[in-house]
């Protein structure tokens, strides 16, 4: 492996970035701060964003977002272009891109499944994101694109979701059925027949029907979408992308992130930076025990408080250096920023500017 | 009011919010609560991987229920229980229960659930949900508190029922449906606590999600409880030199602006978290049950009991019934 590269570098460097973590983390902020940091050294950027909640909106003092890019003006010699990923028309232009004529395109788009699909496929909404990713990618007007990932309930799942769709699309059960019937496959028909029958009985017929319907349409796609899967997935490994994991100092959300370091290590695609979010100042190197013993014996008096109130913050800077440490050797060499807990909530962009400062530190450093 | 009043006022308490606001901690503090006043309580976990069981100091948690806490009852403090639902485990034991066992291990194994799921969605929160109505149906805890999914919106999540009857006109997923929707709309079975943060953004998903809920689900909304607050401090506003003179003794070289820097962001951030906490009063008109922020990197089985007895002195503080 190549020494690391800076996050300053990287955002300066790598053509793809995905910020992953677990919810409630600042994902979304840190994906806005490095668009902006890459415009401010000039570079072409867009982000994509996931979150129904709109907080990339909220950072950028927008008021909203569209499935397409909006360019957001500001004082940097780059460009920043962000958009809320809209899985729907997503999958909707990808299923278009693939059918063989607008009539398949009609009946797939006109599925009372495939509607469903978007919404309720486990894996959709974040195989949509890459796909987003890979489209922008291919886009010759960005030079970077910046992808957040969707809060997922299970880490990882853009990672398998291309692959798990195609799956899904193949799926042997319809496939049987909807295949001509004949010799062996008709008896094989036979018992999917009866299988089906039986859930029909506990889930209504209905159901059942709209899924035929769903996969008699979508015959002949399979290939043209297994193969973008494997495009986008061969994006996700290159070189020219790079993962970040955010994180926050809490001992659930590292443990969290521990997780995804590694599940991205055994994909081969290594972490290249960590960003830890709200992060508590640290106040002085006393051991926390020694003030709250000097609180202690102050207690009642102005100073027994100002001495509680800074061993509380010296305790919970000690447990988070604590924390941090085992997430710190899973990443390896790759570079670690520490966000602070920022006196005011991140929602417009001198915030992000201040982010950023914390962010690339290093880089000020050599810079100045 | 009575907190025994109030963890009896419903069996079933769903806790509700945004990923990392500390819905976890907040569903092991008011089990524990109920817990000390005696009424029994079981928490269900649906995603697997909580951090429920380390609160307690106990190993990862399984499809059958584990004991978090004992029950003490010399001391009136009855049981904390915990199990996991997935939705997979729900389907079979429903199947089994509708004689459909035959079926049922290869509509999971072959993938099927995944097409029936897209098919129908919401079926997989319904087979949560139908799970957690037959815990409250059977008795086997005073009070069953649900860890609702973080991920995605507390309201896709219980609007499901609602959804599915319209795409599941027939059958026994239909009957459930009607169940679930029968116990969330009853506001003597079941209540919603909301989980918030006070900052800008968790305050505001947390006034949308309140409102949604209310008008596209019809539960009952139960106190919102804000996460996290600093604990107020008198004295931090001093001089620290000032201090250190009043109270006869003299500070170390660089203590002083060590003192006043961390009262400074102590008295910021809390004056942050104040502003958050009226604006959520204004906007979102529940009754609030407020917890302290624990400075400790990991809540543990003490904070726990710390945060349940925040909770018992806030319920017996409220006036009214939250209806």
């Amino acid at each position: 492996m190549s020494s690391s590269l800076s996050l300053g570098q990287l955002v300066a460097a790598r053509r793809t970035i995905v910020c992953c973590g677990s919810g409630g983390v600042g994902k979304t902020t840190t994906a806005a701060v490095v668009a902006l940091q890459a415009a401010q050294l000039g570079r072409r950027t867009v982000v994509v964003t996931i979150d129904p909640a709109k907080r990339l909106a909220d950072a950028l003092g927008l008021a909203g977002l569209t499935g397409e890019p909006s360019r957001i003006d500001g004082d940097w010699p780059g460009e920043l272009w962000a958009l809320m990923l809209d899985p729907k028309s997503t999958f909707d232009a990808l299923v278009a891109k693939h059918a063989t004529d607008a009539a398949q395109t009609e009946r797939i788009l006109a599925n009372r499944f495939y509607r469903n699909i978007s919404e309720a496929l486990s894996g959709t909404q974040e195989y949509m994101a890459m796909e987003k990713l890979y489209e922008l990618h291919e886009d010759s007007d960005y030079d970077l694109v910046v992808v957040d990932t969707p809060p997922t309930r299970h880490a990882l799942d853009f990672l398998d979701a291309p692959r798990r769709l195609s799956r899904f699309l193949e799926h042997r059960l319809f496939r049987v059925l909807v295949a001509p019937r004949s010799g062996l496959v008709k008896a094989v028909n036979v018992a999917a027949q009866t299988f089906l029958r039986s859930v029909s009985r506990v889930v209504g017929g209905d159901v059942i029907d709209d899924a035929l319907a769903f996969f008699q349409a979508f015959e002949g796609m399979e290939e043209g979408f297994r193969e973008r899967a494997d495009k986008v997935n061969e994006l996700l490994a290159a070189p020219e992308t790079a993962f970040l994991l955010v994180a926050s100092p809490r001992r659930d959300t590292l443990h969290e992130a521990q997780y995804f370091a590694d599940r991205l290590q055994e994909a081969g695609i290594p972490v290249q930076g960590l960003v830890v979010n709200r992060v508590h100042p640290s106040f002085g190197d006393a051991l926390p025990e020694a003030t709250r013993a000097r609180a202690a014996t102050l207690d009642g008096s102005d100073l027994g408080s100002l001495y509680a109130n800074l061993a509380d913050f010296q305790t919970m800077a000690a447990r988070e250096r604590e924390h941090l440490a085992g997430l710190a050797a899973a990443i390896g060499s790759a570079p670690m920023a520490l966000v602070p807990f920022l006196s005011d909530d991140v929602h417009d962009i001198p915030g992000m500017a201040e982010v950023a400062r914390h962010l690339f530190a290093q880089q000020e450093v050599s810079s100045s | 009011m009575d907190p025994a009043g109030f963890f009896t006022a419903s069996r079933l308490v769903i806790v509700a919010g945004k990923g990392g606001v500390g819905k976890t901690t907040v569903s092991a503090a008011l089990a524990r609560a109920a817990a000390l006043v005696g009424l029994s309580t079981l928490v269900v976990e649906v995603e697997g991987r909580s951090g429920l069981p380390a609160m307690f100091g106990q190993p990862d948690l399984g499809y059958d229920e584990i004991v978090l806490a004992a029950a003490d009852p010399s001391a009136g403090v009855a049981a904390v229980r915990a199990r996991t639902i997935t939705p997979d485990e729900a389907l079979l034991e429903y199947l089994r229960e509708h004689g459909l066992s035959r079926i049922s291990k290869r509509l999971v194994a072959s993938g099927a659930l995944d097409v029936v799921a897209t098919a129908a969605p919401g079926i997989k929160d319904i087979l949560l949900l139908g799970k957690v109505k037959q815990l409250e149906r059977s008795g086997t805890a005073d009070l069953v508190v649900l860890d609702a999914p973080a991920a995605g919106h507390a309201v896709t999540f219980l609007q499901s029922a609602r959804g599915l009857l319209d795409a599941v006109r027939v059958g026994p997923i239909n009957t459930q449906a009607r169940d679930v929707l029968d116990l969330l709309e009853d506001h003597a079975r079941c209540q919603v606590v909301l989980v918030t943060l006070p900052e800008e953004t968790p305050v505001n998903e947390a006034v949308d999600t309140g409102f949604l809920l209310e008008d596209r689900v019809g539960v009952n909304l139960g106190p919102i409880v804000v996460n996290g607050l600093y604990p107020e401090l008198a004295g931090i506003g001093a001089d620290p030199a000032k201090a250190a003179a009043a109270a006869g003794t003299a500070l170390r070289s660089g203590e002083a602006s060590l003192l006043a820097s961390a009262a400074d962001f102590r008295r910021r951030r809390t004056a942050l978290q104040d502003e958050q906490v009226a604006r959520l009063a204004e906007q979102l008109p529940l009754p609030q049950l407020r917890l302290p922020f624990m400075f400790t990197a990991a809540i543990g089985p003490d904070e726990v009991d710390v945060l349940a007895g925040e909770l018992l002195a806030d319920i017996e503080a409220l006036t009214e019934l939250p209806t």
